[in-house]
């Protein structure tokens, strides 16, 4: 039976009816046409479609439209506003961080999530908390560099 | 061999052939067709012509100009190329090579690639063909362009070319310095009459050594649009009213339907139900919808099943099927079998390679859409002008009423040569009379795209009584062809590629067989020069007179101090190198590994590398290839294998198939060679070949175990 679910998505009121158990990713996808979000694997062992719920990283594909209600989403469209990139997003165009990109968008979110709780991460903590997300073009060594960059950039300005 | 196993394994059309019966062939009708492009003008691609793949040699007949370069009035300029980007780096490339020629900023250039109506046929985006083909065939269309203009203003000027220099898109006279910009001549009627010329082979390329654009790392020109999630990949694609399919699979290999009851799914709201022959699909609003009415019929199916030969016994069973007689001659040099009948040493070993699969993070999709009869299809494939090719063939319409496009896509490392999803989606929005996305489940993709070939590879070996190798023979079993030459200098040789009945479905992969080819000879190498009480170092320089490898190898040998850190071997590190050459470049590693004994576990410390593929276009793009290649290399060498019985793959997802992970990163250190006296060849897939043998003749320094199969984890287990 659809149910009337009622999701903030990038500070913008969103009211989906549909079958509460679909999985957030697809409503994301399908009906909120946020394609930024990416499926890879269905099972949450890949971080492909990881945003952020109320700031903290979640993995759309496994979780239910349900569990989002009246929470807060954040999706690669809306870390940033048109004219400024998150320093993480800066971070992975400096570095070149990119191959084919289809991972970039659950990368660059779960690593904006990790500079929010833990900005001065050392190359263990970041690996240990990236561990989740899949590259296959293996572009792990520049997103590690990324990451880094990023790190010390939010650095500079929090001292500025 | 490569191109082969394409043939055999990758151009069959799976529904096609039960309803036109295999091998159905329609007929290409040449054709030209126009297009308007931007403003100013038009753009005619002629099918059927030659293309930077085709033409390796000088045979292939030229495009025009128009079908490689539009001038637009405003400056900017659309160059054309039937190439795709998955993250290989063509587009930037691409966009160097047409920017070098044509004198102008990269930001100039608009690379519109992978288009069946609008792109020439380039080929497919495979065997590290666009830089040594496609490359240059842009080059040549671009500096074609550049002379026609040049020549129209001298024309305009009543001034000979020779006087006028071109640069940042604006032909000035030396003397007087009066100037043209492309965009002035874009604006006359002439330049459409130019550019209906064919491209030069004449038109003069500019080396190595005064390039400005290329050599430099440009990054990918669309990478913006990356970072911010709105790069639209195939399965992104939303046409208005479109809907999502899902498609009925078999439980096993080589099961056929016999009998499936639908009324459940055609009863449901929206759901469009398509039944034809073996192919059944359903269409819905959401992709959720669609699996729900899958759901529902897919339990009512019946199936014929046939038996399947499991991955237990998958190499008894290669060698069993190998094929053997007039098709399987080997190639000889020498005596062989005298040689070794004569050695002082003879050494003789096999070597496994598993099944692996590609597992591209964006599974296989596409959206088709058929507008008065005309389809168009947004695709993940390497290439749009074969799919569209496979696609006419499948639904039996005519090459003027297909089109495919392939958006920038989500990798493919050789595995998305064939368009299942487009014919599916075709098949599915012809029935709904509207646009239909179906995107394949990373269970879909496991199991139904094709593999990495397994392989069996049986060595011989044979030294004299001084430790030199005087004898090679190398049988490799069903993996192809590629790199199985040796590069080592031995008198007596005997090489032979068999090919085998392959229980699964198999075809192009990142350097394909020659990761094979490569772990057994280069580990076979390490065997012999072991046998022979020869450093491994020492062993190949020994046997190598190609001084591109001896270059990469004692590149690599200083930068990890091989002598030195060979010294510190313990039981529980170990150091290794191998090298190799495929595809015209050449590459050469070492590597130091940790091996935990009581976990079975061995942890890649480090990997240093040396490559070199003539003149290096792009350095940034380059080192990402070369990074690339180093950790996917990692994941076959040490856990990737399919697991397979009954016709059933076992570990159909991420759970059960280990891919390399952020842990799994080791410190690496790439060096890149840049030789300019030979023309630039492709890098995204030769660097994964040295990985493996590296890796097995490490764990071999610090334990004596000689790991013979990929993945070695595996084989390190089974013998502990």
């Amino acid at each position: 039976m659809d149910a009337k679910i009622n999701l903030i998505v990038n500070d913008e009121k969103r009211t989906v009816v549909t079958d509460p158990e679909r999985p957030l990713l697809d409503v994301l996808r399908e009906e909120l046409h946020l394609t930024g979000t990416k499926y890879g694997c269905g099972e949450g062992r890949c971080g492909a479609c990881t945003v952020l719920i109320d700031g903290r990283r979640i993995l759309s594909c496994v979780t239910s439209v349900a569990m989002a209600d009246n929470k807060k989403i954040t999706t690669i469209e809306g870390l940033s506003d048109v004219d400024s990139l998150h320093p993480v997003q800066q971070a992975f165009l400096d570095e070149g961080a990119i191959q084919c990109g289809y991972c970039t968008s659950g990368m660059i979110l779960a690593a904006a999530a990790l500079l929010e709780e833990n900005p001065r991460p050392t190359d263990e903590q970041i690996a240990e908390w990236m561990n989740v997300n899949i590259c296959r073009c293996n572009g792990y060594t520049k997103i590690l560099k990324a990451i880094r960059r990023a790190a010390a950039q939010i650095k500079e300005v929090k001292v500025s | 061999m490569t191109e082969q196993i394409f043939t055999k394994e990758i151009i069959e059309s799976r529904y096609s052939e039960s309803i036109n019966g295999p091998g159905g062939q329609v007929k290409l009708s040449r054709r030209s067709f126009v297009q308007l492009l931007g403003t100013g003008l038009l753009i005619t691609v002629t099918q059927g012509v030659s293309l930077g793949q085709r033409s390796r040699g000088s045979s292939g007949r030229s495009i025009t100009v128009a079908a490689r370069v539009h001038i637009n009035s405003d400056g900017t300029i659309d160059v054309m190329t039937g190439k795709v980007e998955e993250g290989q780096g063509s587009r930037a490339q691409l966009t160097q090579a047409a920017a070098e020629e044509l004198r102008v900023d990269v930001d100039k250039i608009h690379l519109l690639m992978s288009d069946s109506d609008l792109t020439p046929d380039d080929g497919r985006t495979a065997g590290s063909r666009t830089t040594p083909s496609t490359v240059p065939a842009v080059r040549q269309g671009a500096a074609t362009a550049r002379e026609l203009l040049t020549r129209l203003a001298g024309t305009q000027w009543n001034l000979k070319p020779e006087t006028l220099d071109v640069r940042d898109g604006t032909i000035t006279h030396k003397t007087t310095r009066k100037k043209l910009t492309y965009a002035d001549l874009a604006k006359s009627k002439d330049v459409a009459v130019l550019f209906k010329n064919p491209v030069s082979s004449e038109a003069a390329l500019t080396p190595v050594e005064k390039w400005q654009t290329m050599g430099t790392s440009v990054p990918r020109p669309n990478n913006r649009d990356i970072v911010t999630g709105a790069h639209r990949y195939p399965s992104d694609i939303v046409q208005p009213n479109m809907l999502y399919g899902k498609i009925l699979r078999p439980p096993s290999y080589g099961a056929t339907l016999e009998s499936i009851d639908l009324s459940k799914a055609k009863s449901m709201k929206d759901v469009v139900v398509v039944h034809d022959g073996q192919f059944v699909g359903l269409a819905a609003p959401s992709s959720f919808r669609a699996a729900q009415a899958l759901e529902a019929v897919a339990g009512t199916a019946t199936w014929k099943t046939v038996p399947q030969p499991s991955s237990r016994e998958i190499f008894s069973y290669l060698k069993e099927h190998a094929s053997t007689g007039d098709r399987s001659r080997p190639r000889t040099k020498g005596s062989t079998d005298e040689a070794l009948a004569n050695a002082e040493k003879v050494l003789s070993e096999t070597y496994n390679v598993a099944y692996i699969q590609h597992t591209p993070m964006e599974p296989r999709a596409a959206v088709a859409e058929w507008n008065d009869g005309k389809l168009t299809v947004w695709a993940g494939v390497d290439g749009p002008h074969q799919v569209k090719g496979d696609l006419v063939r499948a639904l039996g319409v005519s090459s003027e009423q297909v089109r495919v496009i392939v958006p920038d896509m989500g990798s493919g490392f050789g595995g998305k040569h064939s368009g299942e999803a487009a014919e599916e989606a075709a098949r599915l929005a012809k029935a709904a009379g509207r646009p239909v996305s179906v995107r394949w489940t990373r269970a879909e993709e496991f199991t139904w795209a094709y593999f990495r070939p397994a392989a069996v590879i049986e060595c011989k070996g044979g030294l004299d009584n001084k430790g030199s190798l005087i004898a090679w023979d190398f049988t490799s079993i069903n993996p192809g062809s590629s790199a199985i030459d040796t590069p080592y200098n031995i008198a007596n040789t005997k090489i032979l590629s068999a090919g085998s009945d392959s229980p699964l479905r198999q075809g192009a992969y990142r350097c394909l067989a020659a990761t094979a080819n490569n772990f057994a000879r280069e580990s076979f190498m390490d065997e012999l020069a072991a046998a022979a009480g020869t450093d491994p170092l020492a062993f190949r320089l020994a046997h190598l007179d190609n001084e591109r490898i001896r270059t990469v190898l004692e590149t690599v040998a200083r930068h990890f101090d091989w002598p030195g850190r060979k010294k510190k071997v313990t039981p529980e590190t170990g150091v290794g190198l191998a090298c190799g050459t495929e595809k015209n470049s050449v590459v050469a590693a070492c590597v130091e590994v940790g091996i935990d004994r009581k976990r079975g576990e061995i942890k890649v410390h480090e990997v240093c590398e040396a490559f070199e593929c003539g003149p290096i276009q792009n350095p940034a793009n380059l080192t990402s290839q070369v990074q690339g290649c180093i950790i996917m290399g990692l994941g076959g060498a040490l856990r990737e294998a399919m697991e397979f019985e009954n016709g059933k793959i076992l570990n159909a997802g991420f759970a059960g198939y280990l891919v390399p992970r952020f842990k799994d990163v080791p410190k690496i250190d790439v060096h890149l060679i840049n030789n300019t006296n030979i023309p630039s060849a492709g890098g995204g897939e030769t660097p994964i070949i040295a990985i493996a043998p590296a890796i097995g003749n490490a764990v071999f320094a610090a334990t004596g175990i000689r790991l013979r199969s990929m993945p070695m984890i595996n084989a390190l287990r089974s013998q502990l």
